[in-house]
């Protein structure tokens, strides 16, 4: 198990242990990963790179929503390249084309591709777009204006309960736009 | 929306924290379990004479088979809900329970006169068993289903049909307590045909439901 899989680890079973700054911590380390993977994986089947950001958002979320089936003695890194290729796979469907992608270690990608970070930035449009109007706003709030949970809530006039409920239903709709499109 | 937002939505969503998936799996038994009973006793109930039939080899044969085939199915389900598992050769555990019934299948074509194979077979309640074993199965089946897409299964349809071989092992445990029928062709016969049936609709259930 390599130092950057056993960081991974320890992060995240400090933040299955409710600890926030792990959490941010986790996801933010494994994304550099994850993106140099799609990219390898987009340039494979002649896509362009544009395309990745919308495998790594899906694969966060996939990340996110599926944590409890990581068991926490076992190592992580097979983990996040199983979700990671199952998003990919559904990238290539949704392009029409029934791929066959050889299981990668994520982690052997790790940072290695920094020099791109040009297209970190992009905007992954149809994100915001396919939520209703209230969880548009919670989300905004929250992760674009970088509110807390508390201002959020005295903004739109709700309880704090209800913006946590209609952010975990806005993050479930997020994971599932693709999937509706699938079909 | 970039992804460092995408983050930060995540961390703030991090108190919403789902059902761990072995405990659903094992909650799925329990509840599957309990409706095909209070189901099975309502409608059907355990034979009479199961006292004296629970003297017979025969009889008895039929639970060695249904719940191996159950406790095989529900091992590789709580496997199948990581999405990095893939079941490669575990995948025999499966085999066991027909593996036994091929078995005992043979040696009731050794030890019964061949006249008597076919009546055997035929037995009183096929289409009894047909109707009743996939209908005690669909509380189980839901309920698998149900407790896998807690998980992150690699291959929907495979864990669509595990659910489906647990819940018809499990359907036909309380089956075999009122089926008369004990020779292992007539359970070769009828009761794989029955399961199978649970099964397939467990893979296109799951290919349907258990996509992530």
């Amino acid at each position: 198990m390599g130092v950057a899989e056993e960081e991974w680890a320890v992060l995240m079973r400090a933040a299955m242990a409710g600890d926030e700054v792990a959490y941010r911590a986790f996801l933010t380390a494994i994304t550099p990963s994850i993106r140099a993977t799609a990219r390898r994986n987009l340039s494979r089947f002649s896509l362009g790179a544009s395309e990745a950001e919308d495998v790594v958002q899906d694969t966060l979320l996939a990340v996110h929503l599926k944590r409890q089936t990581w068991d926490q003695g076992r190592p992580i890194g097979p983990w996040i390249s199983a979700i990671a290729r199952n998003k990919f796979i559904d990238l290539m469907r949704r392009r029409g084309r029934n791929a066959q992608v050889p299981i990668e270690d994520v982690i052997e990608t790790l940072a290695a591709e920094d020099n791109e970070t040009a297209l970190d930035n992009y905007d992954v449009q149809r994100m915001l777009d396919n939520l209703n109007e209230k969880q548009r706003a919670v989300v905004r709030s929250l992760a674009i204006d970088g509110a807390s949970v508390r201002q959020t809530a005295e903004r739109l006039n709700m309880t704090e309960g209800a913006i946590r409920v209609t952010l975990h239903r806005a993050v479930k709709a997020l994971a599932a736009i693709y999937r509706e499109q699938n079909k | 929306m970039k992804t460092d937002d995408l983050i930060t939505a995540l961390v703030a969503d991090r108190g919403a924290r789902p059902m761990k998936p072995r405990d659903a799996v094992m909650a799925a038994v329990a509840a599957g379990a309990a409706i095909a009973a209070i189901l099975f006793f309502s409608i059907l109930g355990s034979r009479p004479d199961i006292a004296t039939a629970a003297e017979t080899y025969r009889f008895l044969f039929k639970f060695v088979v249904t719940l191996t085939l159950a406790l095989s199915a529900i091992a590789l389900a709580l496997q199948v809900l990581r999405p990095e598992v893939s079941l490669g050769r575990r995948l025999w555990l499966i085999a066991i329970a027909p593996v036994l019934l091929l078995l005992a299948a043979a040696a009731e074509l050794v030890v019964m006169p061949s006249s008597t194979w076919m009546p055997r077979l035929i037995g009183h309640n096929m289409r009894f068993c047909l109707t009743m074993i996939p209908l005690l199965s669909i509380a189980p089946l839901a309920a698998f289903l149900w407790a896998l897409r807690q998980g992150a299964p690699a291959n929907p349809g495979l864990a669509g049909a595990i659910a489906g071989l647990a819940a018809g092992g499990i359907a036909a445990t309380f089956y075999a307590s009122h089926c008369t029928d004990d020779s292992p062709l007539f359970v070769m016969t009828w009761y794989s045909l029955a399961i199978g049936l649970v099964t397939v609709a467990g893979y296109f259930a799951g290919r349907r439901w258990l996509a992530w």
